[in-house]
């Protein structure tokens, strides 16, 4: 599967901050179907390089192709609509809203339906189906009426990327989604997206901190380094490379 | 889950069917003598505002955008009924109530336009800017406004019946103008009750709640706020029109920023993140101040104590305390929903300061 066409990759991209070049050059692709890990040290441009992808900064160079088009330039939410969705390294949810509000209020936008105002959202019994279903997949499902906030930090990361996983994206990008969690938690949050992403085919690009997921959950691992991709491969070989190694598994070992 | 949110649902209908018929059965108390004409009189104004407040909190309620301004749509309903007579005769109410939405729409899409590029502090200010500009222009078009001195609004026909020629004024207000506010009433409480539950309701919410997260599922967050911006505009506006008859007199008063501060702590005395929030702060608003004018000179002074102590003594709105009370009541046969579980803060995921996902 992984010598699919990719999906979505680009061209020698970069993304700089004053001096700081924090996307500085990176040719990237991914496939249907395919789970990428990037890893990196903390400020190496994970972050930066995914809010480039989805439009939250535009790039000050190079290019970016979904499906073959271009998209360089194409607004935030008309990529959304393309089918490219993201998570977010701090959770970003409707704090004040239930975990299916969250997940519904994403449903109603990919199906255009949030523009109606002349029916009750419970109306809705298609949508809200779908939004529990979602919940489901995530092991939500006892949570649909929780608010956001209630919830414990793990379910609000796995809820983060529930409401990403709601808009049926085709590639999806996730932003550490095991962070401030604990390690036995984490593997039933990758567990979780895994084989979610795996049924759908989606092309799935996960930041992560932590080897163990990295290594256990990717089908290929990207690393950053100083807003450079400084190695790439499956993850027996980014394992034994010395350079990431030295770089990185020595610079991240004593992390959390 | 289903049967239990239908089930409040549905009690939340039966409580507004119960509210606007005790509201119906007013005329019938004030003529048995149950009821003042006065208390009548002011509960006729406290409707209106209640429009406004609703209005109004779709913006802060919903949307979480503080107006400072809604003196201007209101003021331009009101002056649209009061105006529009000099050129187009004197034509049933409803085609004055037409022009004031019309008026309203096309000031609040090009207030709104400007206000929603802006968000807290900075939006609530723009709003106050542009609506001294409203006030301003009531001011300097004297010839056709009145300026300072306002102008006289007549009672009019409804529903194309000139009730106005063979009625005395407060026959005609205390009873088939009554009516017709409260029929506009529930028809407004329907509609806004509609739209704040709505797809386009919970997509507000979300433009609420968290902006970047609104955005990143593919909702176009300026324009929702536009378009709430304009529903709540229009929506004021038709409470201004309405005040025009009962009022039969409209000031530029009603542009004025105090004015403004009015609406906003109808909304927020009664309790702005509750749908009904609104309507109680009205009423209690409309009375404290009649009661507060009696003492001359001071009332806003005595009337601004009086809703700063209300507000201190109830943060959330008097709706908010009523909730609590209501929760702590039925907190004794219940066990508290999880919700109420205190929030766990997420230290460890703090870690630096560029989260890509957070503005400002
Ligand atoms: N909005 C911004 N303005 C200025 N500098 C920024 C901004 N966002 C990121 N940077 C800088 O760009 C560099 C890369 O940051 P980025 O957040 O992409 O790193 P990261 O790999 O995601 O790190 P972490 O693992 O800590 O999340 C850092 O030096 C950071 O300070
Ligand atoms: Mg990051």
């Amino acid at each position: 599967m992984i010598s699919q066409e990719p999906i979505l990759y680009t061209v020698d991209l970069k993304k700089y901050f004053g001096e700081v070049r924090a996307v500085d050059g990176v040719s990237f692709r991914i496939s249907p179907g395919e789970v990428v890990a990037l890893i990196g040290p903390n400020g190496a441009g994970k972050t930066t390089f995914v809010n480039v992808i989805t439009g939250y900064f535009n790039p000050d160079a190079g290019k970016i192709y979904y499906q073959g088009k271009d998209i360089t330039k194409a607004s935030r939410t008309k990529k959304i609509r393309m089918g490219i969705a993201r998570s977010f390294q701090l959770v970003n949810l409707y704090a004040e809203l239930t975990a299916l509000d969250n997940v519904r209020i994403a449903v109603l936008s990919r199906l255009g339906k949030t523009g109606i105002f002349w029916k009750p959202v419970e109306r809705f019994d298609d949508v809200r189906n779908e939004a529990l279903e979602i919940l489901a997949a995530f092991g939500l499902e006892e949570k649909a009426e929780v608010p956001a906030k209630a919830l414990p930090q793990g379910e609000r990361k796995l809820l983060d990327v529930a409401v990403a996983f709601a808009l049926r994206p085709r590639v999806l990008l996730l932003d550490e989604p095991t962070s401030g969690v604990s390690s036995k938690e984490k593997h039933t949050i990758m567990e979780r997206i895994v084989s979610t992403v795996r049924n759908e085919k989606i092309a799935t690009m996960i930041i992560e901190h932590d080897m163990d997921i990295v290594f256990g959950y990717s089908d290929r691992v990207v690393v950053m380094y100083d807003g450079k991709i400084l190695a790439e491969g499956k993850p027996e070989e980014i394992k034994q490379s010395r350079e990431v190694q030295e770089k990185l598994l020595g610079v991240t070992a004593g992390a959390p | 889950m289903t049967s239990h949110a239908s089930r409040q649902v549905r009690n939340k209908i039966i409580g507004y069917l119960i509210f606007l018929l005790v509201l119906a059965l007013i005329p019938l108390f004030t003529r048995i003598g149950l009821v003042t004409e006065f208390v009548q009189n002011l509960l006729m104004y406290s409707i209106i505002f209640a429009i406004a407040g609703l209005a109004f909190n779709i913006l802060l309620g919903y949307s979480g955008l503080l107006s400072f301004g809604h003196a201007a749509y209101f003021a331009v309903g009101a002056y649209t009924v009061a105006l529009a007579p000099q050129f187009i005769g004197n034509t049933s109410f409803e085609v004055l109530i037409l022009l004031a939405l019309v008026a309203s729409a096309i000031v609040s899409m090009a207030f709104g336009y400007i206000a929603v590029r802006l968000t807290r502090i900075f939006f609530a200010i723009m709003t106050l800017a542009l609506t001294q500009l409203v006030w301003a222009l009531i001011l300097k078009l004297y010839w056709y406004t009145g300026g300072s001195d306002g102008v006289n609004v007549r009672a009019k026909p409804l529903l194309g019946i000139p009730f106005n020629e063979f009625m005395s004024r407060p026959e005609y207000l205390n009873t088939v103008f009554y009516y017709y506010l409260l029929g506009i009433f529930a028809i407004s409480l329907f509609i806004i009750w509609l739209i704040v539950n709505s797809p386009f309701g919970r997509a507000l919410l979300a433009t609420r709640e968290n902006e970047t997260r609104a955005e990143f599922v593919g909702i176009r967050v300026r324009l929702y706020r536009w378009y709430a911006f304009i529903i709540s505009g229009v929506f004021t506006g038709l409470a201004g029109a309405l005040f025009a008859v009962l009022n039969g007199h409209v000031t530029p008063e009603q542009a004025d920023w105090i004015f403004s501060g009015d609406i906003v702590f109808v909304a927020v005395l009664g309790g702005f993140r509750f749908f009904e929030g609104p309507i109680l702060g009205s009423i209690i608003f409309t009375f404290v101040r009649q009661y507060a004018m009696g003492y001359a000179i001071f009332w806003r002074l005595i009337l601004g104590s009086v809703l700063i102590v209300l507000i201190l003594a109830f943060p959330s709105g008097i709706m908010g305390a009523l909730n609590s009370i209501a929760n702590r009541i039925r907190a004794g046969s219940r066990v508290l929903p999880a919700a109420t579980t205190p929030t766990p803060t997420a230290i460890t995921d703090i870690k630096h300061h560029q989260d890509g996902g957070r503005e400002k």
